[in-house]
């Protein structure tokens, strides 16, 4: 039960993408038609689901003062997440091009453009300043890749629509862009009340 | 910038028009936030209080132009395969550096910044600079263009942070100028400046930073029409 409170904590009321706005980089760059969203969304929950227990045991086996090495290493820990993400991209897409060819193509240039997602990297130190337990930090990886997911897919249908609008010239594209994800992230925002234990 | 790089003339030191530009064009053809769209979330995220926006800026210049000569000082021996862990293990490493000496220098500044000073890493304004900029570079250019870029981003982010802490908390560097602050005493009269200013609790929150971004974008390409958006 506490890991579907996590899982529904983090994908709805503590949207990565929408109440922390992390990822907005690619969020921002590859909301123009639903179908590429769609792709990145789903590498997105992918590679946060892979990262985020492996973070975790790393962090709380070797970084820690009582893992392996018996020392406070947690100043490397900057530079073990993001090798591990950049790695873990690397893995993930080298898999994924041997088994399923026509999910590479389909997500193909979306997978190494995850590295720089700092959604990615944020989940990761989210789940360390939480100080969540292995089941958790993989159901916190889970629903947050799953939040971020739908908060892309959201913005690019309404992007859609919204070509179709007489907007002013100066603020086409990005700017409306910009405006849009502040009233989704103030929708968002109504959720933060829900008290997770109730549900 | 693909002229410039093509543009690369002899490694002597001078600073002449096209080392200028390298500077200014960051600030307004080229910034890294309302041209580039690049480093949106630390934009966002630290942008509440003035003081935490000029920190970020501060650490943000420091890492990108290090970055740049860093890896401009190494491009003939990195391997083209491997180039984004170099990449980002030399940034990584700059930022260790900036925050270790945050913690040990301005530890409540640090505190509030929590994440966002790891989440420079993934400020994709450094790793576009580095691939489009450092890697094709001499490496005074790229120190430059790492100074440049910075700047264009601390610009937005000082302007982003002054609007929402004015308008959100009345106060600009945490002194009060306009409406009742959290000080507010009921017999002082040093409040009389627009003190019927009721402060505005929204622009304390996340989205309202996405309204002045887009806000932002809108002025600057009205006024600067060759950025307008053709598609």
């Amino acid at each position: 039960m506490e890991l579907v409170n996590i899982f529904i904590t983090s994908a709805f009321i503590e949207n990565l993408a929408l109440a922390y706005f992390l990822g907005m980089c690619s969020y921002l760059a590859v909301s123009k038609t639903v179908k590429t969203a769609f792709g990145l969304g789903l590498a997105v929950i992918f590679v946060l689901g892979i990262t985020m227990p492996i973070n975790w045991i790393i962090n709380t086996h070797l970084l820690s003062e009582s893992g392996l090495f018996k020392t406070d290493l947690t100043f490397l820990r900057f530079i073990l997440f993001i090798a591990v993400i950049a790695s873990m991209v690397q893995l993930v897409e080298m898999v994924i091009e041997k088994f399923s060819p026509s999910l590479y193509n389909s997500l193909g240039i979306f997978l190494p453009l995850i590295t720089v997602n700092c959604a990615i990297l944020g989940g990761s130190l989210f789940m360390v300043s939480n100080e969540y337990n292995f089941p958790e930090s993989v159901a916190f990886g889970l629903g947050g890749g799953f939040g971020w997911f739908l908060a892309i897919i959201a913005i690019a249908a309404i992007r859609e629509k919204i070509k179709y609008s007489n907007v002013p010239p100066a603020l086409r594209g990005l700017g409306m862009a910009f405006l849009l994800t502040g009233l989704m992230g103030l929708a968002f925002m109504s959720l933060m009340g829900i008290d997770p234990a109730i549900l | 910038m693909a002229e410039t790089a093509v543009k690369e003339k002899e490694s002597a030191i001078s600073f002449g028009k096209a080392e200028r530009k390298l500077l200014t064009d960051p600030l307004n053809d080229n910034n890294p936030i309302t041209v580039q769209v690049l480093g949106i979330c630390s934009a966002l995220a630290v942008t509440t209080l003035l003081n935490k926006a000029i920190v970020m800026s501060i650490a943000v210049i420091f890492v990108c132009a290090f970055a740049n000569l860093i890896t401009s000082l190494l491009r003939n021996y990195i391997p083209k395969q491997v180039r984004m862990i170099v990449q980002l293990v030399i940034i990584a490493f700059l930022v260790t550096l900036v925050e270790l000496t945050l913690k040990a220098v301005a530890y409540p500044v640090y505190k509030d910044l929590s994440v966002f000073i790891g989440l420079i890493i993934t400020n994709c304004i450094v790793m576009g600079r580095l691939e489009a900029f450092a890697m094709a570079n001499n490496p005074y250019r790229s120190f430059l263009d790492g100074l440049g870029n910075g700047f264009g981003y601390g610009v937005i982010l000082i302007v982003i942070a002054a609007i929402r802490e004015l308008f959100g908390k009345g106060s600009l560097l945490n002194f009060q100028i306009i409406g009742p602050g959290p000080n507010y005493v009921l017999d002082t009269e040093a409040i009389a400046f627009l003190g019927w200013y009721q402060p505005n609790n929204l622009m304390v929150l996340f989205p309202s930073a996405m309204f002045v971004i887009g806000v932002l974008i809108w002025i600057q390409r009205a006024w600067n029409k060759k950025l307008v958006d053709i598609s």
